[in-house]
């Protein structure tokens, strides 16, 4: 599917690294946790169901 | 299951009468064919004997116990089955004794995250919840059924072995103290529950999910001041791994119910010691620390079950026979009522001759396609009270710790309760007409909604027991076409209520009941206008509705119901 409003790739890279110390912090017992809670709050904020969908499915890919 | 110092019907709070057993005629030589059997004097069939017995139908109910149930089972009555109580004649002990209750909380790790406002206004007579105990619900019940003596035969201590489902009735073997006798009808309604003996003896059954997660539902007795609220408790300090729920009843009476986990063996769940301290355990967390007494407990799997027909011939399912729900949403006993009076109203009509025998063929997708709705929520709020997988368990946890701060994931933890079924779908349901669409107002195959007029009085205080119309008008007097319309539906159903909604105060109607239209502004309410009319079925649901009514289409929509007769 087309995404219409994706972030530029300087602010992508931002993301990365947020992402990347959030992980870092919250410890290996709580990633799976804080990764559920953070996509269902990208998920309300983006209010495109079909997005939300293709980024899972995307995600899922390789297992 | 009760303390092992107290007998099985030693209730804290409930006396059990015994009903004798009575002899019946048949087990002296009569061979009378009855109108209508009924399987099981449980709540559901006994409404079923009600209902007969408001359209003049005579029914025999047997029972195989000499008393109504053993412990308090379904406690949540629904607006809805209210409005049926009231129909029937019988809701004035329901209310007197009912605690009704709109609201609800939900505690993630013991803190307020969701605060549940069930819809209400002031159109409503009836609260969106009463809870009562299930005892109190029967005996009721069984006391209305005894100001029909001609109509409805209560037989205790009577239960049924074998059924015959033949082309033209049903024949029954029934056994009594006194001996065996067989019980010949017209039709069998099985109201007989969970473990229906009919369902077994027809070679039926259910079909579904058993959902992963059983419940230890506990009432105890206490001093308690807390309003009537339904209370759920996720990660809580008196059950750190599973939910609780807890709901207030009538005579200081609290349900507990808490979840078992997989791993968790059921015979040790349900023994005393093991339930007391859990009871103890959640009546701190809820800061509860006077005395309490434990009344009762039983265990309850969450269960997805169904026929896949629920009329077999001359059989009918009603009730738990017929399907198995969640408690989550207090559906069971609600949805039952509903069967029973889907059944009974068609059964009526066809033994009346008021309808064709089709009519019956439309009892099964109705109350089939209401269980199925109630599953896809049922199954909803199961997954989200005892989430099945881990993927499950980490979402919810996601959720809900989102919820300590963030109101977007609230909603989550909201039980879904019962709602009317509407019938959307039903071969009888006439769909709206393109281009005179309402506004406003119940859509063809929902039930009617309430509406205030005045001061304690409301628009289903009006209604009929057979089929209603509302006919909205801005003349008093009726045109030629109308009043010919209203008469040619007499002619189906002459039991016919006719509410005339007018303008302007009027009397001396011929043509049925005028309710004042403007009083309680019920036109915006069903968006009529002069020329609108609604067609109601006797259970209150919109048969079909017009903007400006043809007497053709009217009378096709009821032709529709009630078939070819
Ligand atoms: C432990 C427990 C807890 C529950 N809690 C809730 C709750 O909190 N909320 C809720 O909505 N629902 C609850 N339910 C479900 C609710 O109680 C049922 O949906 C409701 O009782 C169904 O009514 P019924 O008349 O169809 O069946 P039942 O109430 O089961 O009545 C069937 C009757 O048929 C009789 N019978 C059976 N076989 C024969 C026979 N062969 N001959 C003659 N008579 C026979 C039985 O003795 C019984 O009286 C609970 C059920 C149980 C078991």
């Amino acid at each position: 599917m087309t995404v219409k409003n994706t972030l530029e790739f300087v602010e992508l890279e931002q993301v990365y690294d947020l992402l990347a110390q959030a992980i870092d912090k919250v410890g290996k017992d709580n990633e799976a946790l804080f990764l559920g809670k953070l996509c269902i709050t990208l998920a309300h904020r983006v209010g495109e169901l079909d997005s939300v969908k293709d980024s899972i499915r995307i995600a899922a890919k390789q297992f | 299951m009760r303390p092992a110092d107290r007998g099985e019907l030693d209730s804290l709070y409930f006396d059990y009468s015994v009903f004798p057993f009575r002899r019946a005629p048949e087990l002296d030589g009569s061979e009378v064919c009855h109108p209508v059997i009924i399987a099981g004097a449980g709540p559901v069939g006994l409404i079923a004997a009600l209902a007969l017995a408001q359209q003049g139908i005579a029914s025999v109910v047997l029972e195989r116990k000499n008393t109504v149930n053993d412990g308090s089972r379904a406690i949540c009555v629904s607006r809805y089955s209210f409005e049926t109580l009231q129909q029937l004649g019988a809701v004035a002990p329901f209310l007197a004794k009912g605690l009704g209750w709109t609201k609800g909380r939900c505690y993630y790790r013991d803190q307020l995250i969701y605060r549940l406002e069930m819809p209400h206004s002031e159109h409503e007579r009836f609260l969106p919840m009463y809870n009562i105990q299930q005892q109190f619900i029967e005996q009721y019940l069984i006391d209305k059924a005894a100001a029909y003596p001609d109509l409805i035969d209560l037989r205790w201590q009577s239960a049924v072995l074998d059924v015959h489902n033949e082309s033209d009735g049903v024949a029954l073997s029934i056994g009594t103290p006194e001996g065996d006798y067989t019980l010949r009808g017209q039709y069998l309604l099985a109201a007989d529950g969970a473990r229906s003996t009919v369902r077994e003896l027809l070679g039926l059954r259910l079909q579904g999910d058993n959902l992963p997660g059983n419940y230890v539902i506990a009432d105890v007795r206490m001093l308690h001041d807390f309003p009537t609220e339904r209370r759920s408790f996720f990660e809580s300090s008196g059950n750190p791994d599973a939910t609780v729920l807890v709901h207030r009843q009538p005579d200081n009476i609290w349900r507990v119910d808490w979840q078992i986990l997989p791993q968790d063996d059921p015979q040790e769940a349900v023994r005393e010691e093991t339930v007391r301290k859990r009871v103890q355990a959640i009546l701190e967390m809820i800061g509860h620390s006077g005395e309490w007494e434990l009344e009762w407990w039983s265990i309850y799997t969450a269960n997805t079950l169904c026929l896949e027909d629920y009329r077999h011939g001359r059989v009918f399912f009603i009730g738990d026979s017929a399907h198995i729900v969640p408690i989550f949403g207090v559906r069971g006993l609600n949805n039952g009522i509903a069967d029973a009076v889907n059944a009974a109203w068609k059964l009526a009509y066809v033994l009346k001759g008021c309808a064709a025998d089709t009519l019956l063929d439309s009892y099964s997708p109705e109350r089939r396609g209401a269980t199925l709705d109630v599953f896809r929520n049922a199954g909803k709020s199961s997954r989200f009270m005892t989430p099945p997988t881990r993927g499950y368990a980490l979402m919810r946890k996601a959720v809900l710790e989102l919820a300590l701060t963030e109101e977007f994931t609230r909603p989550f933890a909201d039980p879904r309760q019962v709602q009317p079924y509407t019938y959307q779908q039903s071969l009888l349901t006439t769909a709206d007409v393109d281009g005179a669409l309402f506004n406003a107002g119940p859509a063809p195959g929902a039930a009617l909604l309430n509406h205030r007029l005045g001061e304690d009085d409301y628009l289903l205080d009006h209604i009929g027991t057979g089929f209603t119309v509302l006919h909205f008008s801005d003349q008093n007097a009726l045109s030629e076409d109308i009043a010919n319309l209203f008469a040619a539906l007499r002619e189906f159903d002459p039991q016919l209520e006719i509410l005339r909604i007018n303008v302007t105060p009027y009397d001396g109607s011929e043509d049925g009941r005028v309710l004042v239209g403007t009083a309680g502004n019920i036109r915006a309410g069903y968006d009529g206008v002069d020329g609108s009319l609604y067609l109601v079925r006797p259970d209150r649901h919109v048969a079909g509705r017009w903007k400006s009514a043809d007497a053709g289409q009217v009378i096709a929509a009821m032709q529709r119901v009630l078939g070819g007769a």
